[in-house]
């Protein structure tokens, strides 16, 4: 066993932090305040070749599909500077652009990788309704057979990027009423009538991130676009997720790294009762315990990347990698406002801001419970 | 046409440590950087070469670690890297690295296009050494003319129009015939940032060649420690006497306080 990283994944390290840290900490308070993306630093990220992260060179990617570590790197460095860019980038690329590369036709990476690899245009990955949140299989927006194409009607929520998305991955249910599962994913350009979006909605963390409501009438999609076997859309939409949570627990991990650096940074600064109150005990072992839970989420997240490239079956290690990243980040930023005092309630200090994204991490691409029942139904099934 | 940019792998802390028994850096734990004033020189050359037809090469000579900055140029766009490391380059003052990296671009040269002319890109100065010394003593060693502290560069076909800082207020333009050697200055651009594309590349698809004393004919008496004329005697710390002095009241008696402290310590 190795754990150290390629030259490569150091040097993408150390790229990306340094451009993180010009381009996107310097306008992460007002990204949140403004519940939008920054636009200069959308066009660097765009250069950057960020967007196309994990697809291959040959579609205009930046060619980290066989290297979900540096992946993750990439998405951890994103995310230490602002959460926000980190489930957008996580979003973009884990369960729209590669589940494309992954599982398209060559006729659909021709269509629809190029756009998404540069950037100009987002996309999106749609199955939560109002009725079907964790109990994925309750989805009820309809796709219907009509000649050559389907007809979709219903409604999505919480889409991350769904406002600005271009390109989206829609898991539709194709089955009898009553069935479950019987589901269908379609690819979706968002200039196609009938699609429009809803509400934008007001978030307590991630608030540069988009979440919208999408709203289908009557759109017509081809039947090209099928992403994968007709029916078989759970299947694919609980294979796409286990590979987005990878990079959902590399931001989390992001996050938490922050929220340690920060808090070591102001131990060693802020003193109290003449010294600095890293001195104590009490602030000593909060630290401890921070690193240990971030450093944690680092080994169960880059195993999960490493498992995936290693062709195995991955879905337990990125649940728990999830799992493990998410309540991780949460802690750390609990620790971090803490250690921090009243500043760290203050919005002069990035901390608040950890600590209201690191609860989103808790929530969204499955709950932790979700992600409880997904790694004990494997121990149950397959054996521990 | 070639443009050499010469770079240099460099502590990347602004507070050097250094060993009090043996003088030397301590290297351990600090992280190493691509000195920040050759990505200056390398944004220069890349510009070039995006203008007009060049080949940009960048060369180091350093420890096998040294590819590090190398592979950076690489994913920020140059052509081809050069590393120069061999033990016996090790101990080099800005005398015998000039006289290595001289060699290394003769030797580059003559495996070329023999016609092709050449501009050598060097940063100003290096953070760690701050001698600013490699860049004249190269072209000397090449014979070539040298233009320090430019700030701003025109190049067509066989000759260079450069600014050049002077003072700090003056500046100077200046013309010569290629080849020739500039040193540039920090803050003349804004270096790129290497895209993940250009990583990818300068790690999967590019090589960094290496050069040695052997396959340079180096002459042993002017490479490594055998080569420096400098002998460093002694690093210290210039020691800081913690006197400090608040003066207070209104805007005009602190400034009168003030004159008075100065020409008693004759500075006014
Ligand atoms: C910022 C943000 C971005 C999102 N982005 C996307 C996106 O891009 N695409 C998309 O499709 N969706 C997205 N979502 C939706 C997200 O995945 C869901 O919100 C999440 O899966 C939970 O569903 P729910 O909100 O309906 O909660 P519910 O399913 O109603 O859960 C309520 C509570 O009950 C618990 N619970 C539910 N079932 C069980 C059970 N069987 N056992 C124990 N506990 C249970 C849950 O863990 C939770 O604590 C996003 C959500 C947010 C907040």
């Amino acid at each position: 066993m190795d754990f150290s990283l390629t030259e490569k994944q150091k040097m993408l390290r150390k790229i990306t932090r340094k451009f993180a840290e010009e381009y996107l900490v310097p306008v992460a308070k007002e990204s949140d305040e403004k519940q939008e993306l920054n636009k200069t630093a959308f066009k660097k990220m765009q250069e950057m070749n960020y967007f196309g992260a994990c697809l291959p060179v040959k579609y205009g990617g930046a060619g980290l599909e066989n290297d979900t570590i540096g992946f993750c790197i990439v998405i951890e460095e994103i995310s230490r500077a602002d959460a926000g860019w980190g489930i957008t980038i996580a979003v973009h690329n884990g369960v729209a652009a590669y589940p494309i590369y992954k599982y398209g036709t060559e006729e659909q990476k021709q269509t629809f990788l190029e756009d998404l690899a540069n950037g100009n245009k987002v996309g999106s990955f749609c199955l939560t309704e109002p009725n079907a949140g964790s109990d994925a299989a309750g989805v009820q927006l309809t796709a219907v057979k009509d000649g050559d194409e389907y007809i979709l009607n219903g409604t999505k929520i919480f889409s991350t990027s769904g406002g600005i998305a271009g390109t989206l991955l829609v898991v539709a249910k194709t089955g009898d009423k009553d069935s479950r599962r019987e589901m269908t994913v379609f690819i979706v350009d968002s200039k196609t009538p009938g699609y429009s979006v809803g509400v934008k909605e007001d978030k307590l963390g991630v608030r540069a991130s988009n979440t919208s409501e999408l709203v289908f009438e009557d759109v017509r999609v081809p039947q090209e676009n099928i992403l994968g076997q007709y029916g078989d859309g759970f299947k694919m939409a609980m294979r796409i997720l286990d590979f987005g949570r990878i990079g959902i627990a590399a931001q989390c991990l992001g996050l938490g790294q922050a929220a340690l650096e920060a808090s070591v940074k102001y131990s060693n600064e802020r003193v109290q009762f003449g010294k600095p109150i890293g001195r104590f005990q009490g602030i000593q072992w909060k630290l401890a315990d921070m690193a240990c839970a971030v450093e944690s989420a680092r080994l169960f997240t880059y195993k999960a990347a490493f498992i995936h490239d290693k062709g195995e079956d991955f879905g337990t290690a990125s649940s728990m990698a999830k799992l493990v990243a998410s309540e991780a980040a949460m802690q750390a930023a609990h620790d971090a406002v803490q250690i921090h005092g009243g500043y760290g309630l203050m919005k002069a200090y990035p901390v608040e801001r950890y600590f209201r994204d690191a609860k989103m991490g808790e929530i969204y691409e499955g709950t932790s419970e979700v992600q409880r029942m997904v790694i004990a139904g494997n121990l149950l099934r397959k054996g521990v | 046409m070639k443009i050499f940019v010469c770079t240099k792998q460099v502590p990347g802390i602004s507070e050097v440590k250094i060993d009090p028994k043996t003088n030397t850096l301590i290297r351990e734990g600090v992280e190493s950087i691509l000195n920040p004033n050759d990505r200056n020189a390398l944004e220069m050359a890349l510009v070039l070469k995006e203008e007009q037809k060049a080949e940009v090469i960048a060369l180091t000579m350093g420890p096998p670690q040294a590819e590090e900055i190398l592979r950076e140029a690489l994913a920020m766009g140059v052509d081809k890297v050069v590393l120069l490391s061999d033990r016996a380059f090790a101990g080099a003052d800005t005398l015998a690295t000039s006289y290595t990296l001289a060699l290394a671009i003769k030797k580059i040269l003559k495996e070329s296009d023999s016609e092709e002319n050449y501009l050598i890109i060097c940063g100003s100065q290096a953070v760690d050494g701050d001698t600013g010394q490699v860049p004249p003593e190269l072209a000397e060693e090449l014979g070539i003319p040298q233009i320090t502290y430019v700030q701003k560069l025109e190049l067509s076909e066989d000759k260079i129009v450069v600014e050049r800082k002077f003072r700090a207020t003056e500046i100077v333009v200046i013309e010569t015939k290629l080849p020739a050697l500039i040193s540039v200055l920090t803050d003349i651009n804004k270096p790129r940032f290497p895209t993940m594309m250009g990583i990818m590349k300068a790690y999967e698809n590019s090589n960094v060649i290496y050069f040695d004393s052997k396959n340079l004919n180096a002459d042993i008496s002017k490479i490594g420690l055998n080569g420096s004329m400098t002998e460093v005697k002694k690093i210290f710390f210039p020691e800081r006497n913690g006197k400090r002095i608040i003066l207070e009241g209104s805007p005009e008696e602190v400034v009168k306080k003030l004159c008075h402290h100065l020409q008693e310590d004759k500075i006014l």
